[in-house]
């Protein structure tokens, strides 16, 4: 074990691993935390903290994490490279881990222009890949980035993201495959729809006998509507939603979508679940983490195994 | 070359709005070429400035004056007759922001820049200029088929693309090509598309901004 987190438990035991996602509060009320964080209750692995997603300021998610600790639940937090440089980033992993958070997603992070701040400085110190190196490098060597000894090691269970529908597509495999030479030890992706192109992504992975090495989740967003369907179609870059999926919640009446759209993650998860490679998925339902053990539960993937 | 543009001239008319007598400065380097501060565009401001005061009924006395550089302590020198006498109270420089720096430091007079100094860049077309270079102070850039991620990845990333690089633009602006898909093409038409496999270490960034303002100096050449 690395860092011993049920996260790493579950995926090492070989178990179909689900992940959730928590958007921390624009706010200091943690009981807007425990609110959210209590539907995904026995319902996943890990739940995923995100890091003042799309550059909105929002509550820390190492706070969080310690919140969703605190309620008995595991948290994996999310970090990226956009506001922080190598001090911060060093200083928030050490204190981080004491703190018992033991999954840490490593991410650049969403540019600042998309949020509420767009006037700020960006950090970019490191990016993604150096920042999977420096947990690494404090994980196992026990030093910080400037060779210091650390009393007391972080032990982490590294985390990344991919988008394999970013372009270059051709590109995609070898960006994970470099994330995999870093340290990396589970990957979680960018929402996907578009399955054909994602069989293909993991089967390059695959035959590069990537996944060895690493855990793959896939990530899975319900649609709640065909509206926003559309607009993650249109506006959200590096996304594909096929028109398969836009047919099928226009075929339906409103009111109907938000079921439909259950339904087709539902079927998705099924699908990742037979897809070499695959070792669970991550599910962003993002305000709507109350709709999240519905899915989990028509997918099958209940109860969650306990481990020790 | 140091790329500037004007700044609106609302905002050049406020930071003069107190003074009557104002020396207008060009330079013949950069800003000339990339036409912000040149010995035209100096003509083009000076006449401006003179008509919106004399509207506002708080006529401007205004000198035009284009130097051959005004990153040079011996052009800025030329300037002493002018600034030496009170004929001026107050000195608008056309140049990059080193030009009003250079003008304050060797005369005791308000000195207010006119152009908003942007990047280092060139031209891509006629009226159209873009940042190549953010002066990290170390280049890296034959790593990368010889385009550099620093000032050109809106997040400066060293090991491909991010997640929000799609159809070749860049996820902050469609007006933004992504230098991380130029660079792959680029790689790939070089036959080198392997060499992005290798990890770009971390980055020392000492040399750039962020070891403090920076100085060369070159033994060899000191008088
Ligand atoms: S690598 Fe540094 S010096 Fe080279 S072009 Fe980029 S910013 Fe400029
Ligand atoms: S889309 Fe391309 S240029 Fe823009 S931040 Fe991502 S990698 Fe950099």
């Amino acid at each position: 074990m690395k860092a011993g987190s049920n996260l790493e438990k579950v995926l090492t035991s070989g178990h179909f691993a689900i992940t959730g996602e928590l958007g921390p509060p624009r706010g200091a009320n943690a009981d807007v935390v425990r609110k959210k964080a209590e539907f995904l209750r026995d319902k996943v692995d890990s739940i995923n903290i995100t890091d003042n997603q799309t550059s909105v300021v929002r509550m820390s998610s190492i706070a969080v994490s310690r919140i969703v600790i605190e309620m008995g639940l595991e948290p994996n937090a999310q970090m990226t490279c956009r506001d922080r440089n190598r001090i911060a980033i060093q200083s928030d992993l050490l204190g981080a881990s004491a703190l018992g958070i033991k999954n840490v997603l490593c991410l650049s992070g969403d540019h600042n222009k998309f949020g509420d701040h767009p006037q700020c400085k960006n950090v970019f110190d490191l990016d993604s890949m150096q920042l999977i190196m420096t947990l690494k490098h404090m994980r196992d060597e026990g030093k910080v980035l400037g060779g210091q000894e650390l009393d007391g090691v972080p032990k982490f269970f590294i985390g990344a993201a991919a988008n394999p529908f970013g372009d270059p597509f051709d590109f995609r495999v070898t960006r994970l495959a470099k994330k995999v030479e870093a340290g990396v030890d589970f990957v979680q992706t960018q929402c996907i729809y578009n399955m054909d192109k994602f069989r293909t992504f993991m089967k390059q992975a695959v035959d590069q006998g990537l996944t060895e090495k690493f855990h793959m989740l896939a990530g899975i967003t319900p649609l709640k509507s065909l509206g926003m369907a559309r607009y993650m179609a249109k506006f959200v870059p590096g996304l594909e939603v096929p028109d398969y999926y836009l047919k099928r919640l226009q075929g339906v009446e409103k009111k109907k979508q938000a079921d439909e759209g259950i339904k087709i993650a539902v079927e998705q998860i099924q699908e990742m679940k037979e897809t070499p490679g695959v070792a669970g998925v991550h599910l962003m339902a993002i305000e709507w983490e109350h709709r999240s053990p519905e899915i989990i539960e028509a997918a099958g993937l209940l109860p969650r195994p306990k481990l020790d | 070359m140091v790329i500037a543009e004007r700044k609106p001239i609302e905002e050049i008319l406020a930071m003069v709005a107190d003074f009557k007598k104002v020396l207008l400065v060009g330079c013949k380097g950069c800003v000339t070429v990339c036409c912000a501060g040149g010995t035209k565009e100096v003509g083009i401001l000076g006449s401006a400035l003179r008509i919106a005061r004399k509207k506002a009924g708080n006529p401007l006395a205004l000198v035009e004056h284009t130097l051959e550089r005004q990153c040079d302590p011996e052009y800025i020198e030329q300037l002493a007759p002018m600034l030496e006498n009170g004929e001026f109270d107050a000195v608008l420089s056309m140049a990059c922001s080193v030009g009003p720096q250079f003008i304050a430091k060797r005369y005791l007079k308000q000195v207010f820049p006119a152009l908003n100094t942007t990047f280092i860049g060139g031209s891509l077309e006629h009226g159209v200029w873009a940042e190549f270079c953010q002066s990290c102070g170390n280049c890296i850039i034959h790593n990368f088929g010889g385009l550099c991620p620093i000032s050109r990845c809106s997040k400066s990333l060293m090991n491909g693309p991010c997640g929000g690089s799609s159809g070749g633009k860049c996820e902050v602006s469609n007006e933004i090509d992504c230098v991380w898909q130029l660079i792959y093409d680029r790689m790939t038409a070089l036959g080198q598309v392997d060499r992005m496999r290798k990890i770009f270490p971390i980055k020392d960034w000492s040399t750039s901004r962020d070891g403090g303002p920076r100085k060369i100096t070159r033994e060899d050449l000191k008088l």
